[in-house]
């Protein structure tokens, strides 16, 4: 099986450690990831701020890039999210009748790489759509759907709380994947987290596009992650983690963010 | 002054949301009251074994309904004109008020009583009337505190949700004499006081009056079948006792068939106020009872909103509200920021869709929502509302600084190349960002601090040690 | 009216053009139709108990039982001469009554202390009566005015769900669903009983 890491850009650029917590916790469990080195960025923030025609090209190159590998494993939500909801909306939306995008017609048009997926509006993009998207998963799912495993041999002897972001919950529907290979840690105490369903109000550009209400979401998600007592807030998305992590790091609350992954990879003698 | 005209001008989403969200009484008001409706909805909707199917059957019979509507409308006219009814078509409010107004205006009768109508708000039919010299009496209990508070509605189901019992209070003791019977000396704010005090000041009303003015929840094409769903019994004193009856209603509010209401009385009472079924449910044919009976069909942008291939699913929404009860912007930013007789996350997609982006106001809608989808878990009719807002923002003008940062961030990402020198940039600018950022960052900083730039990236990092192995 | 004509052919050529390249889409009923899952339950005992949860007053009787109910129930609640419709059985209704004919006006109604009825369909799932105009219900002013309304529900009229209860009913009579006694949640989206309609729902089921 060829398994490929998506690493996405937020990770790649700003958090490389869940990256090799990632490649560190899939190696112990047998798994040998590989990098396709050409990958960039998945097209959420563009296509979630209204910008199809960037996003669908982003979307071209993500395709290109993963084309051929058994599972596309990434560590974050909103991003495996992207690709599993929005790009069969793209293939749909790529049929010719479609009205045209107006806002981002400006943007220069890149001419398709040899043996790259020729056009958007082709029933290549379609069934390369098909082909990829069932195979792209979330790490939880990677690890207890793919691998099978729940007890990852991992060790972290902390107070944690988890939070169930939006994207993995409701758009990825991973359940309590993260819950069973949290509670299976040992030494970890894991505390619920009151209201964990309610969004942290991050939403991408929602966040300074509509600052007063993400600030207020936040800070009940804040107040909520205080009162669990936990030291460590965990989630599946650096994104969200990086919202709520700067709120509670602004408030001076002790409390830190970590990766699902980097707890997973955690083993005795580490941290 | 509800009705459309009172929202021209007003500032954009993030604006008066920023605003609401620093009332501290509207704040818990609006907690306290979308929390006990969430609770509610989810029990009484957790009972019915079958929710999944019954909600696939009512995402479907409103898709078809609309494939078809030209010839369901035709039908639904021919039954309702076969029962002694008489149709009318209006293609925008204008029309629709000029509509209402001279019907009224035929029976000689200068004050109508009013059912609870979304449609009518929608057109601004009281302002209307008024300006025709015609009364129009709210009857429902939040219609009535919002009328005589001279408010807004902020919600579909409780247009007053935003008030609590002591302001309710308050409106009723200052305002129920302008309109009628005063509210009762000593009146406390006891939710049972102020219903009862509401039934007084209604009653007299409701027993002399001769025209009704109502919208309806369905009709049935193949009956003529008008249904309106309702708790307190105004409804039935509306459609019952007067001697002309008016119904405005958006002409995707039909169904095919008498037995599609099967699915619709079961998902739309536990949707909306979180009951097994509402206390009254009156439908009605055509003419009945000696009643002379006017429908009047309301386009007024829905055919527009029909026309676009993702954005026409906003047709299907029954008006439970459960969106609204759900959503954390909603909770936060109350109905009035969203500048429409439609808030919350339907609000969102539905106004920009009927009345264009061309506003401020309008134009930001798409963007009052994190995208965090649990509208769309608890819609009854399955309205991807996150995928009907990630298109609308498709459509709507950006800000000029913004489609240059990504237009530039799309250029970064279009090639590896650029990505790695892009973070070995910011590696090595990682000590000089400032704690507070210029310009529109700044919203993030006002609040949050940020996270570290890594001296080296990912991708760095696995070339130089080969995927972690040297 | 000229614009009248306007209106309706413009509205549907807009309709023609907006969905002339949708897809149609197949309805399928996969939902129950029949039968109150998980377990066979006792329609009446279902009935009775969710009826009383929207606070009705409910008695179970037998049919022999009925007039001494409705005699006790109207002497607890002191109306002497309730509101009668046409066609109620005999011997349910007291002595003196209120006859619709000639039809009573708004202010008669208003001043009467009750109405007692019968129903068309009941549901026991929701709770629900329905009336439908027929004999022994009247006109739907007739349990909209009072302040009281005592409905009696036999066995046979309750269904288990609400498909049932539509397949039953005629669209062409207009028809009133009953659950509860009337009640609004517009004050901090509480629920409280007794607003416009009337204020107590007395049921008497005949097992």
């Amino acid at each position: 099986m060829r398994v490929a890491l998506f690493i996405t850009c937020v990770n790649d650029t700003l958090f490389p450690g869940t990256g090799r917590a990632v490649v560190t916790l899939l190696r112990r469990l047998g798994c040998d990831v590989e990098f396709p080195r050409a990958q960039t960025c998945c097209g959420q923030m563009h296509l979630n701020t209204g910008y199809p025609r960037e996003g669908r090209r982003l979307a071209r190159h993500f395709l290109d890039v993963f084309a051929g590998y058994d599972a596309v494993v990434a560590p974050s939500g909103s991003c495996a999210a992207t690709v599993r909801e929005q790009y069969p909306r793209l293939a749909r939306a790529a049929a010719p009748s479609s009205a045209p995008v107006r806002a981002s017609a400006a943007a220069p048009v890149r001419p398709p790489a040899p043996g790259a997926i020729a056009d958007d509006g082709s029933a290549a993009f379609a069934d390369a759509v098909a082909e990829l998207v069932p195979k792209v998963r979330d790490l939880s799912e990677f690890l207890v759907d793919v691998l099978g495993v729940t007890d990852v041999g991992a060790y972290f002897p902390h107070r944690v709380t988890y939070h169930p972001t939006c994207h993995s919950l409701r758009g990825l529907r991973v359940g309590d994947r993260p819950i069973r290979l949290l509670e299976r840690v040992r030494g970890l105490e894991l505390v619920p987290l009151p209201a964990a369903e309610e969004c942290c109000g991050f939403g991408g550009t929602f966040a300074v596009k509509n600052p007063a209400i993400s600030a207020a979401m936040c800070a009940d998600k804040a107040r909520n992650v205080t009162a669990t007592g936990a030291e460590v807030l965990c989630a599946a998305d650096n994104s969200c983690l990086t919202h709520i992590g700067g709120t509670l790091s602004r408030q001076r609350t002790g409390v830190r963010t970590m990766h699902l992954a980097e707890i997973l990879a955690a083993t005795e003698g580490a941290r | 002054m509800s009705g459309r005209a009172t929202f021209l001008g007003m500032p954009a989403f993030p604006v008066n949301a920023a605003a609401a969200v620093q009332d501290s009484q509207l704040r818990f008001n609006l907690r306290k009251a979308t929390h006990t409706i969430r609770g509610r909805r989810a029990s009484v909707v957790a009972e019915v074994p079958d929710w999944a199917e019954l909600r696939a059957a009512g995402r479907q019979i409103k898709d078809h309904t609309l494939r078809n509507l030209e010839r369901y409308l035709l039908r639904l006219e021919e039954a309702v004109t076969r029962a002694g009814g008489h149709v009318h078509w209006a293609a925008d409010a204008r029309e629709a008020n000029r509509i209402v107004a001279g019907l009224v205006r035929a029976t000689g009768e200068t004050s109508v009583v009013k059912v609870k109508s979304m449609a009518t708000q929608e057109i601004g039919l009281n302002e209307a009337l008024a300006a025709e010299g015609i009364t129009a009496y709210e009857t429902d209990l939040a219609e009535l505190i919002v009328q005589l508070g001279d408010d807004w509605p902020s919600h579909i189901l409780v247009p007053a949700i935003h008030r609590n019992r002591s302001e309710i209070r308050e409106i009723f003791l200052e305002k129920m004499a302008e309109w009628g019977r005063a509210a009762p000396e000593g009146l406390t704010d006891e939710p049972r006081a102020l219903a009862e005090a509401a039934r007084l000041h209604l009653r007299e009303r409701f027993l002399s009056t001769k025209v009704a003015i109502s919208g309806a929840n369905f009709m049935i094409a193949e009956t003529g079948t008008l249904v309106v769903l309702e708790s307190e019994g105004n409804g039935r004193m509306c459609l019952t006792l007067p001697e002309t009856l008016i119904s405005v209603v958006g002409i995707e509010k039909l169904l095919p068939s008498w037995r599609d209401l099967e699915v619709f009385l079961q998902l739309l009472p536990r949707s909306s106020t979180g009951e097994r079924m509402n206390p009254y449910t009156s439908t009605w044919t055509g003419a009945v009872e000696g009643q002379e009976f006017h429908l009047v069909l309301l386009d007024n942008g829905r055919t527009g909103v029909l026309a676009d291939e993702v954005g026409r699913q906003a047709l299907r929404c029954i008006r439970c509200s459960a969106c609204l009860n759900v959503c954390p912007v909603y909770e936060r930013a109350g109905g009035h920021a969203y500048g429409s007789v439609y808030p919350g996350p339907i609000g969102a997609i539905l106004t920009p869709q009927l009345r264009g982006t061309t506003s401020d106001l309008d134009a930001s809608l798409p963007y009052a929502s994190t995208l965090c989808g649990a509208c769309f878990d608890v819609c009854p009719v399955a309205i991807d509302i996150p995928e009907v807002l990630v298109h609308l923002r498709g459509r709507v003008r950006h800000p000029r600084a913004e489609r240059l940062g990504m237009r530039a961030a799309g250029w970064v990402f279009d090639r590896q190349e650029r990505l790695t020198r892009a973070e070995r940039v910011a590696g090595r600018l990682r000590r000089f960002v400032p704690r507070r950022l210029p310009g529109p960052l700044s919203a993030w900083t006002e609040t949050r601090d940020l996270p570290d730039i890594p001296p080296e990236s990912f991708r760095d990092w696995w070339d130089r040690t080969d995927g972690g192995t040297r | 009216m000229n614009g009248r004509a306007d209106g309706r052919e413009l509205i549907l050529s807009r309709i023609r053009a907006a969905v002339a390249s949708a897809p149609d889409v197949e309805i399928t009923r996969a939902y129950r139709t029949s039968g109150v899952p998980p377990e066979p339950v006792d329609l009446v005992e279902l009935f009775a108990e969710r009826v009383a949860d929207y606070r009705a007053v409910v008695h179970v009787v037998e049919e022999e039982g009925v007039p001494a109910a409705i005699a006790a129930a109207l002497a607890l609640r002191g109306v002497g001469r309730p509101v009668v419709p046409d066609g109620l059985p005999p011997g349910w209704a007291p002595r003196e009554t209120v006859t619709d004919d000639p039809p009573l006006g708004p202010a008669e109604l208003d001043a009467a202390g009750g109405v007692v009825t019968g129903c068309a369909v009941a549901i026991a799932e929701t709770g629900t009566i329905v009336l439908d105009a027929g004999p022994g219900q009247g006109r739907r002013a007739l349990t909209l005015v009072p302040d009281y309304h005592l409905c009696v529900v036999r066995a046979g009229q309750i269904v288990a769900g609400v498909p049932q209860a539509v397949a039953l009913l005629d669209p062409a009579r207009p028809l009133t669903w009953i659950s509860g006694p009337s009640a609004t949640s517009d004050i901090e989206l509480n629920r409280v009983e007794g607003v416009h309609g009337p204020r107590t729902l007395e049921v008497v089921i005949v097992r």
